[in-house]
Order: structure tokens, then C-alpha cells, then sequence
């Protein structure tokens, strides 16, 4: 393991030695792949406390997890990606961590680069950091189709958000203890990541991107259908497009 | 042909209905996934309000002699899949609910015999 925390200098750095985090692992069915990613980030990273949010799997997701060690928070049904990653936003604010990172429960986000995820956090230079597919790291390969669709909502979200964004749906994200208030009391349903970062930078979050390299998806579903893409960008389409007119008042933590 | 004055009332009623939708969602009491059906609905009625060719074509296709008479089925026809669409998102809600009242009802059950273990024996 030495090796590896050798690459890692932010995990290293004594200024995350203190800092209360935890790794949001949404996961549904994915019972071939999430001890795996549960152990990966105990390896990367033994600070981190490991909350899988198992959104109403029925394959043994939950068993396996917590085989693994991690805390699994079990949704009664499935409420979707956006439930249940706020999920673990609610028990981040309530149990006082200070940062905390989402990890997809299917093995496609590989926990060796939480490190960059961390860094402008814990320098203090962003409030969200986004790891991105499209920046040079690793090779990811996305069909056309896809490919289109997020250079599309890429640009639509880069105008709203004022600054670059090359992987507006990427769910490999970082977050300060204002991201996590923020989140905890409002976060998108359904598809949820391209509007995130609207929300985020609304509510006057400072938001970096990095490149990441992600996996091909290992095992189980790629749920991507023509209709659902289809869906998938109207909606994501028409929340962008209102979200121009609401008004976000700054989140306060309660005290 | 249908008169000019079918065709401007229903192109108000269709933006009206478009912008109280907008207004809904903007105020987050209604959520974009319930909404998108509606936006249909109000875009066909807008669509067909101002393309008047079009809602005669479609009144010759179906056999109405009176083209507004097809502006009205159409707009019940997606109503009707609207209706549809709610009944089977109330059943889904109403299956969640009854699942979140077992569950509070066991979770309950079981705190409480973990916070008094000895009144099970007592009595």
C-alpha cells in the first residue's frame, strides 16, 4: 500500500489527516462489483467512513457491502440516483463530516483518483471539484451517441455555470461542508448530476473541475435506452432551462 | 375550415396552460417527471391552434366535418393519457406509503423492545 499513497500526496498531506470525510456510494444491484469499490477506497484512503446508499436493491447488494465493511444505509424502495446520493449528503451533515465524495457503487470510478478530487478542497480553492472523463486522463470509451449528448448539455451547462464544464453528468464529485449543507437540503431528482452543477453554482459554489480516468463498467446494466435517452435529455433540458428562472437563496446551516 | 376565432382562443388557453405549468415547476410544486406530459399536451393544443391546415388534414383523416371538433378529441386524447398516467403514478405511491407504514410500524416495534427489554418479562 505504500506505493500507492506515495502517488497520492493530498491523501498524504497532514491536512487531511483530520478532516472528517466520507465516500457517498450510491449503489443499485450491484452486487458483483461494490465490495470491491468498498475496499479500493479503504486502501486509497482508510480516513474515509464508507456510507453505501443501496437504493432498493434485490441481488444482495446490502450483504455484500457490508461484508465489506462499509455503513449501508438501505432505501426501502428505489427512489433513484438523486434520493439516494442526497441520502448520504443528510448523514454527512448530521454526523458533522467536513468533505465528502461520491463514488458510483459500479466500479466505473476508480478510488485511486480521489486524491485529485480532494486536492482543491482541501487547498481550499473549490467548494465542488467534478472528475471529468474528457480532460486527457485515461481513455474512456462512450459511444457516439452518448458522446454527443454530453458535449450537448456540456455546453448548455458551461454558459449557465460561467466556466468550462467537459463532464457535466459525471457523478465523481467532491464536496466541502457548504456542499454538503447544500446538498442535504437540495439536490435534483432523476437524473440528477448535469442540474447539480446549476444548483451548486446558483447558490454561489466554487466548482473545479479535474480529469479523472474512469472504468468501463464492469458488470450489470447499462441502462441507457433510446427512449430513456430520449427522456433523459428533455428532462435534464427542461430543469436547466427553468432553473435560469428560480431564485436560490444561499443555504444556511442551521445551527 | 375552422373559424379564426376557434383558432385564437384555443392558442390563449394553450399558452396559459404552458405558462401556469412553468410557473408550477419554477415554485417546485410540481416536479419536472409529472410535468413533461402536460407540456405535451399543451404544446399539441398550441401546435394545432396555429397550424390550421394541419387540424383540417387531421379532421378529413378521422371523418370530422368540423375541424374544431377534432382540436377538442385530440386534446381529450391526451388528457385521457394523462389521467392514465396519474392513476398508475397514485398506485405506485400508494404501494410506497403502505411500505413506509410496515416499516415504521416494525422499526418502532423493535425500538421499543430494545429500549424496555424487561417489560416483556414482566408481564
Amino acid at each position: 500500500m505504500r506505493a500507492v499513497a506515495e502517488t497520492l500526496p493530498a491523501v498524504r498531506d497532514e491536512r487531511t489527516v483530520s478532516v472528517r470525510r466520507v465516500a457517498i456510494v450510491p449503489a443499485l444491484n450491484e452486487a458483483p462489483t461494490i465490495a470491491r469499490v468498498v475496499e479500493e477506497i479503504r486502501a486509497v484512503d482508510p480516513g474515509f467512513e464508507i456510507l453505501v446508499i443501496d437504493d432498493g436493491s434485490t441481488d444482495g447488494t446490502q450483504a455484500e457491502a457490508e461484508r465489506a465493511g462499509a455503513l449501508v444505509a438501505r432505501l426501502p424502495y428505489n427512489v433513484g440516483i438523486g434520493g439516494a446520493v442526497q441520502t448520504g449528503y443528510q448523514y454527512a451533515r448530521d454526523h458533522g463530516f467536513q468533505v465528502a465524495v461520491q463514488v458510483d457503487g459500479d466500479g466505473q470510478h476508480d478510488p485511486a483518483e480521489l486524491a485529485r478530487l480532494l486536492e482543491p478542497i482541501v487547498a481550499d480553492r473549490a467548494d465542488m471539484v467534478v472528475g471529468s472523463r474528457f480532460l486527457g486522463a485515461g481513455r474512456y470509451r462512450t459511444p457516439f451517441g452518448r458522446r454527443l449528448g454530453i458535449r450537448l448539455l456540456a455546453g448548455v451547462v458551461s454558459l449557465m455555470v460561467r466556466r468550462r464544464m467537459t463532464d457535466p453528468t459525471s457523478g465523481f464529485r467532491a464536496v466541502n461542508r457548504r456542499g454538503i449543507v447544500l446538498f442535504a437540503a437540495d439536490y435534483p431528482h432523476d437524473y440528477p448530476e448535469a442540474e447539480a452543477n446549476v444548483v451548486a453554482y446558483r447558490r454561489r459554489l466554487r466548482i473545479v473541475e479535474v480529469p479523472v480516468a474512469m472504468r468501463d463498467r464492469e458488470a450489470g446494466r447499462s441502462s441507457i435506452t433510446v427512449l430513456r435517452s430520449l427522456y433523459y435529455m428533455i428532462k435534464v433540458t427542461l430543469a436547466l432551462f427553468i432553473s435560469l428562472f428560480r431564485r436560490y437563496p444561499p443555504v444556511v446551516e442551521e445551527r | 375550415m375552422t373559424p379564426f376565432r376557434v383558432s385564437v382562443f384555443a392558442a390563449i388557453a394553450a399558452i396559459l396552460l404552458l405558462a401556469v405549468i412553468f410557473e408550477l415547476i419554477r415554485s417546485r410544486r410540481l416536479q419536472e417527471r409529472y410535468a413533461l406530459l402536460w407540456v405535451i399536451t399543451g404544446l399539441v393544443l398550441l401546435v394545432l391552434a396555429v397550424w390550421r391546415d394541419g387540424l383540417n388534414v387531421i379532421a378529413r383523416t378521422v371523418g370530422i366535418a368540423y375541424p374544431p371538433s377534432a382540436l377538442f378529441m385530440v386534446v381529450g386524447l391526451f388528457v385521457l393519457v394523462v389521467l392514465l398516467h396519474y392513476s398508475t403514478v397514485i398506485s405506485e405511491l400508494a404501494e410506497r406509503n403502505l411500505m413506509l407504514a410496515q416499516r415504521i410500524a416494525l422499526i418502532e416495534q423493535k425500538l421499543k423492545e430494545t429500549e424496555a427489554p424487561q417489560n416483556s418479562d414482566s408481564s
